[in-house]
């Protein structure tokens, strides 16, 4: 089964514990300005969105780049890029239509959501739950059960 | 560790900013943040000093845990000599900007001298200097964190800054960061703004690494987040309700300060509740309350966004107020309302809006509105002098000083001052409902009788935030205490002050202490900071910054007389509710605490208990 990394941006806080555990995990520090995923404070409507990669099946990066160093990571269908390979064309930074891949000065490489490898950071380090990891066939299931719920008739005792 | 090892010092005089090492042996003694801050100022600056001279320093200081992902690890603490109270001023914020400060790679800013022209200090990563704000002065918090994201093309960047009111000398101006998280006691704005400083822009992409035994830490600090998830008052209370969930509950125990303390119960308290603001309004068929929001951070989120009705007198031709803020918690929901006894809650959120927007305390500036009403009402001060019809309740009166006192207006250069100068000029020093100077918040201290001891015994004068007793008295946490009783009050209190010093100094916020203690925090700080810090330690170092704090402001002069409260909760007994009848008995109280404390009746730390304390 794969899964995704599903936003619910109705329950986040902005709190930022998810920038912190992504950075943590891919860096060994907390660093929100390092996270690859970003949480966005809109304040004037007080909306707080949670954004990372989507990993787009016909991926825009991987097909964009000219060394072929984004890849599919079979296990998990995360593009993941391989930083031995990346010459830091920046190419798929202009081709992701979403913004989800970015150039990182420090390596000279470009970073995006692996999905840590199948278990994915942000999500365990969301508390409010604005950040699941689930099965991809099944995104739309919550809201589905909370419409569902709205229908429900009572048992028929009649 | 988790400090950076490396704080800033900022000459403002000439114009110099250097970086120095961090005093290793003060940050195991003193933590961070409010502790750490203060060993730095009582060390480098004279008791005596004035406070809105050169010769005064300020600082901003992060703790240990700050930028970590502990829960709430996002506090910093401004740290000076206020010009409220002439003790030591402390003020803790959240937000966003501590973290970021941090994560640039430093523990703390400490600012000297005074600059000739208006100045901002400009922190990315290893680059720190100072810039001219010429064409920053004269905004407010909100427009200047604006123009500086956009002059310096990153909308990342956390700003920390005053508004027209510290510019213009209000007493109890606000350091303000990320537009609505305020340092927001004691004037610590006032002092930022006398040395021309308008603005700290800060953007930091190192982080926070240094953590003593990764492992363990991840370990604790989820161990302790399920805590506050699972409390009743952290997991459930707060996130639904913000602070504001105690308007209904202080005002059924008869604690909640009415009309400058005339009354102990607010008539209107439910109007102006948690409740209310979840409430779809007549007028418009909204709901005050847009969300909630956390600080960096925090998995509690407390913090409240809302957005007026645009209708109500106070905005209908002003669309700027139209959008979503930073709403109404409770301390300031009281300031404004039931301590002048308004109770239009469209009014008070209009009233939080503009503190929030030219940086002043709504507690000190609220409570000193209730004794200008006090005033009126008595016949003392006059519509002519105040410029409007002010009695008690007047959502008018209440909107028109909020604007007054922020741009130094009128009869707002007064109401900027204080209600300790305010009520002493026109002949009523007595009706300041303060200690040391510092207007009191949001409990009666007849009523709840630990919460007077520790506003007479706070530092920095009135606050709940010293020593927040309101959670034994009321909730019950840890153990439920008789709020009518003085007895075994003194050591309570003790007991908090000490543990909320500690909490203060690590850079997490003191709402953990609803599901908290020390024990809870000491496996965090010992992961992440070394294996020293027990329990015993933290208790050990709280009662030390307690100490220190005292005896800075016994050398600016304070003695035992001003561990004092007025008149009114001394002899005027409440009127209404559970505490019909009762007085604060401070008199009763007093010597037990200073026993307890070990001081002297001068109120000085004894030589057994400075050196108990490695003083």
């Amino acid at each position: 089964m794969q899964k995704l990394l599903h936003i619910n941006a109705d329950k986040c806080t902005g709190c930022l514990q998810c920038e912190m555990a992504c950075s943590y995990e891919n860096y060994g520090t907390f660093a929100t300005a390092k996270s690859r995923i970003k949480v966005f404070d809109f304040h004037t409507t007080g909306k707080k969105v949670p954004y990372t990669c989507t990993q787009c099946d016909e991926a825009w990066c991987l097909h964009a780049c000219p060394v072929e160093a984004i890849t599919l990571d079979k296990a998990t269908g995360a593009k993941v890029v391989n930083e031995a390979t990346c010459v830091g064309c920046k190419v798929c930074t202009i081709a992701c239509p979403f913004g989800t891949i970015n150039y990182v000065e420090e390596t000279g490489k470009v970073q995006k959501c692996d999905l840590c490898g199948g278990d994915p950071a942000c999500a365990s380090a969301c508390p409010t739950g604005a950040i699941t990891f689930i099965d991809a066939n099944w995104t739309g299931l919550g809201k589905m059960e909370q419409w569902a719920n709205k229908l429900g008739n009572q048992p028929s005792a009649t | 560790m988790s400090w950076a090892g490396k704080i800033l010092r900022v000459d403002l005089t000439s114009g110099t900013v250097k970086s120095e090492a961090l005093k290793m042996d003060w940050a195991r003694a003193y933590l961070g943040s409010r502790g750490l801050g203060t060993k730095y100022l009582v060390e480098e600056v004279d008791a005596t000093v004035d406070p809105l001279s050169p010769a005064n320093k300020i600082i901003w200081a992060t703790g240990p845990l700050t930028g970590t992902m502990a829960s709430t690890g996002g506090r910093y603490t401004v740290i000076t000599k206020s010009p409220l109270t002439g003790a030591i001023a402390c003020s803790n914020s959240g937000g966003y900007w501590g973290a970021e400060f941090k994560m640039a790679g430093w523990d703390m800013v400490i600012f000297e001298g005074r600059s000739a022209t208006p100045v901002y200090l400009y922190v990315n990563d290893d680059v720190a200097e100072l810039r001219d704000a010429s064409h920053l002065w004269g905004k407010s918090v909100w427009e200047t964190e604006e123009t500086l994201k956009k002059s310096l093309q990153d909308p990342l960047t956390r700003v920390s800054s005053i508004g027209k009111a510290g510019e213009n000398g209000v007493l109890y101006a606000a350091v303000v960061n990320d537009l609505h998280r305020a340092a927001g006691r004691s004037g610590v704005g006032t002092v930022m703004g006398s040395k021309n400083l308008k603005a700290i822009a800060v953007r930091g992409t190192k982080g926070v690494g240094n953590i003593h035994n990764p492992k363990a830490f991840m370990k604790a600090i989820a161990e302790k987040k399920q805590i506050l998830k699972d409390n009743a008052v952290t997991g459930a209370g707060l996130p639904a309700y913000g602070t504001q969930v105690l308007m209904n509950v202080i005002n059924e125990v008869g604690g909640l300060p009415t009309r400058n303390h005339r009354d102990n119960q607010f008539e209107g308290a439910k109007d102006i509740s948690a409740e209310a603001m979840a409430t779809p309004r007549a007028t418009d068929g909204k709901k005050q309350l847009v969300t909630n929001q956390a600080c960096f951070g925090c998995t509690i989120a407390c913090g409240r966004i809302s957005k007026m009705d645009q209708g109500h007198f106070t905005v209908s031709n002003k669309p700027q107020y139209w959008n979503a803020s930073g709403g109404l918690e409770y301390e300031a929901a009281w300031a404004l309302g039931a301590a002048n006894g308004v109770k239009d809650l469209e009014a008070l959120q209009y009233a939080t809006m503009i503190c929030n927007e030219e940086g002043i305390d709504p507690i000190s500036f609220g409570a000193t509105v209730g004794a200008v009403m006090e005033l009126y009402d008595m016949g003392v001060l006059t519509k002519e002098q105040l410029g409007i019809d002010a009695k008690f309740g007047s959502a008018e009166a209440l909107a028109f000083f909020v604007e007054e006192t922020v741009n130094s207006r009128g009869f707002g250069k007064e109401i900027g001052q204080g209600s300790k100068r305010l009520t002493a000029k026109y002949g009523h020093p007595d009706l300041s409902m303060s200690s040391k100077g510092q207007e009191f918040p949001a409990y009666d201290g007849r009523a709840i009788q630990g919460i007077g001891l520790a506003y007479a015994t706070s530092n920095r004068g009135g606050c709940h935030l010293r020593g927040y007793t309101i959670a034994s008295e009321v909730l019950g946490i840890p153990v439920k205490t008789d709020p009518l009783e003085h007895e075994g009050k003194p050591e309570l209190v003790k007991a908090f002050q000490d543990a909320t010093a500690a909490f203060d100094s690590s850079g997490l916020c003191i709402f953990t202490t609803f599901a908290w203690g020390l024990a809870d925090l000491a496996p965090q700080m010992a992961a992440a900071c070394g294996e020293e810090f027990t329990t015993e330690e933290l208790e050990k170092i709280g009662e030390r910054i307690w100490n220190m704090e005292r005896e800075f402001n016994n050398r600016a002069g304070f003695t035992a007389k001003d561990d004092s409260l007025p008149k009114r909760l001394l002899s005027e007994a409440c009127k209404t509710g559970p505490a019909t009848g009762k007085v604060n008995m401070l008199a009763e109280m007093m010597p037990k605490y200073y026993a307890a404390r070990g001081w002297d009746a001068e109120g000085r730390p004894t030589a057994e208990t400075r050196e108990r304390l490695s003083l």
